[in-house]
């Protein structure tokens, strides 16, 4: 698998050349959160603006009342928790094009409780206006900022940052709430988001040794949520559906879900993975994931349990579907 | 406009006559609906009169004199919302821009657009009835908002951005705020003006209602933000304070060629001023309702006696 690195900050430089309306917001973060090359090229679009989180939300809305975009960039836990009310009146309500680009969510930071987002889907998709999405490879980074410029209203980007598993054909770019099919199969229906897909991946294999189909969507649009295909992917599971995603299972892609799924009359078992209704606390991603269920073994049990089999599956016939470079230069974790 | 203006009237005395007639308008819609945000009629009239007749470079208003009402929440699918900025006039590179930042004084706002001829007098009539833009706490399709301000210290920031995209464009025209004082104990206030002075945006002109006032009494007693004009200057601002019922005072700060700071004006003002009954109800000033027929009766005096006696 192609493991590549600063795909966001080359990406993002290359899109905005051509875009003088296109303007960063830096709140001292800004080689963290893979904007640095962005900032060398264009230091006059370029503003850094400290560490001033609420203010900078609302002047962001201002901009952007003026014609300009402004990026704002930081990690995603600063987007949201400490400034809710200036997204929400200075950004959400008068839906102003400003786009905010959220690095490290959920547990892929180790800085404990004050920097992990567990729950800014949640927060945000209750916003009237708020669009968010999600990557979860390589491919889905270097195509997405197109999609993003096209909404006419905010977008909360929950972004990727250091080493990054292509998981998708670089022919297959991000494709605006459409869910991508990455396996076919009637016993279970899974939808995975984030860095819960490449999890889902390790899992694929094994499980279709074991002999259980599992129809796999990549959801990538957490809001809106209207891609049919999610209705129709529930409706045609025989054993039940499972979320999976880098957030708690409270208010995020489970209950994006479990919202269609109900309202649709979809009489399926629910099987919400995710960080379950609690608090992380500062630790590695792997320690995390297995942790709190986030790992592939935490899938394949949830399967287990809604196909009422015991397939046998053990961490070590889990294969590696990613590899890291022992000599790694990029901070995939570091702060 | 209530009085008629004479062409030979200077710009002090019609800016007088204005904020007198502020004062008058807000008292009796007071008198007719049992309350409202008085003081803060009678603290802020002559900064807002000051504002709209010398210091704003402000083309005509570009609204409906009657206020249409709510066109339904913005959004991708609603083509129909209009902000209240178009009260405050066109939009033009060399104009100035008005964003008011207390959004509880709107019933003052509104008031002075009808006196300065950029809203009828009807259109007060629409004040906080239910489908109305005229609402009593401003949003920014009141009637001379052009931002979402109820969460104070929102309407500064915003404003700063809206600057910074002028000084971009090289635009002439400034940016003018008005903010009451008790926004200083919000700390995103602070933030805001780090970046004004650190930006260099001198595009931009801050006029503050120093009336002492908030909601649960004498800010003196609730949170204290003396000195607030060392603060503000050792923030990097250009501060005045002046007496904020004295016009040519207020007009002077506004007319220094500018230096790369920020201007700030802390308009030092009387809740009471016009009308010496309100003193009774002190410390609480912030809104006025009244208790009995012969309080009432005591303003319906005070409001025939102004009408009379001019002042």
């Amino acid at each position: 698998m192609e493991i590549l690195t600063k795909v966001y900050a080359k990406t993002f430089k290359n899109w905005a050349a051509d875009k003088p309306e296109v303007v960063v917001y830096s709140a001292d973060l800004t080689s963290s959160v893979e904007v640095d090359l962005f900032q060398k090229a264009y230091p006059d679009r370029f503003f850094s603006m400290g560490l001033t989180e609420q203010h900078m939300h609302s002047m962001a809305g201002g901009m952007a009342r003026e014609g300009f975009f402004p990026y704002i960039h930081t990690f995603a836990v600063f987007i949201y928790r400490r400034s809710y009310d200036q997204i929400c009146n200075s950004i959400a309500y008068p839906n102003m094009p400003v786009r905010l680009v959220g690095f490290l969510p959920g547990i892929l930071t180790p800085g404990g409780i004050t920097h992990q987002a567990i729950e800014d889907v949640a927060l945000m998709r209750a916003l009237p206006n708020m669009t968010i999405i999600e990557v979860g490879d390589v491919t889905e980074i270097e195509s997405v900022l197109d999609s993003v410029q096209a909404v006419n209203g905010p977008v909360y980007l929950r972004m990727l940052r250091g080493e990054v598993p292509r998981l998708f054909d670089a022919s297959e770019p991000f494709q605006f709430n459409t869910a991508r099919q990455l396996s076919t199969g009637k016993d279970i229906t899974l939808f995975s988001s984030g860095i819960s897909t490449e999890e889902s991946l390790r899992a694929a294999s094994v499980l279709k040794e074991r002999g259980v189909e599992i129809n796999h969507l990549h959801i990538s649009t957490l809001k809106p949520f209207s891609d049919p295909a999610v209705l129709e992917a529930a409706s045609a599971a025989r054993k039940g559906v499972i979320t999976f995603e880098n957030h708690t299972i409270v208010g995020g892609l489970g209950s994006a879900v479990a919202e269609v799924m109900a309202e649709n009359g979809v009489g399926r078992k629910l099987t919400r993975l995710g960080i379950p209704d609690t608090f992380a606390h500062g630790a590695s991603r792997p320690y995390l994931m297995k942790h709190l269920g986030l790992d592939a073994l935490a899938l394949v049990r949830a399967v287990e349990k809604l196909i009422g089999e015991n397939l046998n599956i053990h961490e070590e016939d889990l294969q590696a579907v990613r590899l890291q470079a022992v000599h790694s230069t990029s901070k995939a974790e570091a702060l | 406009m209530t009085n008629s203006p004479t062409t030979t009237e200077t710009w002090q005395t019609k800016a007088q006559r204005i904020a007198d007639a502020v004062r008058l308008r807000v008292l009796d819609h007071v008198l007719k609906n049992n309350g409202g945000y008085m003081s803060q009629a009678c603290s802020s009239a002559e900064t807002f009169s000051a504002l709209y007749t010398k210091i704003m470079n402000l083309g005509p208003s570009v609204s409906p004199a009657v206020p249409p009402p709510f066109p339904g929440a913005p959004s991708a699918s609603n083509p129909h919302y209009f902000t209240g900025a178009g009260y405050n006039g066109a939009k033009a590179p060399n104009l100035d821009r008005f964003i008011f930042s207390p959004a509880h004084y709107a019933l003052v706002l509104y008031a002075v657009l009808i006196e300065t001829g950029r809203m009828s007098a009807e259109g007060l009539e629409q004040f906080n009835k239910d489908g109305s833009t005229v609402e009593m706490i401003g949003a920014e399709h009141s009637p001379g908002c052009e931002v979402t301000s109820g969460s104070l210290a929102q309407a500064l920031s915003q404003a700063t951005g809206i600057a910074l995209a002028r000084k971009l464009r090289g635009e002439s025209g400034r940016v003018w705020v008005y903010m009451s004082d008790g926004e200083f104990q919000e700390g995103q206030t602070w933030e805001a003006l780090q970046l004004m002075t650190f930006y260099k945006l001198d595009n931009m002109g801050v006029y503050v209602d120093i009336n002492g006032q908030q909601c649960d009494g004498c800010m003196c007693d609730v949170l204290d933000i003396d000195p607030l004009h060392t603060k503000l200057e050792a923030f990097g601002m250009r501060a005045f304070s002046v007496d904020g019922h004295d016009l040519n005072a207020l007009a002077a700060p506004a007319e220094l060629p500018r230096d790369g700071r920020p201007l700030i004006v802390l308009a030092k003002t009387d809740p009471c001023r016009g009308l010496p009954r309100l003193q009774s109800r002190a410390p609480k000033l912030h809104y006025l309702r009244f208790t009995s027929p012969e309080e009432r009766e005591g303003y319906a005096q005070d409001y025939a006696a102004m009408t009379n006696g001019g002042k």
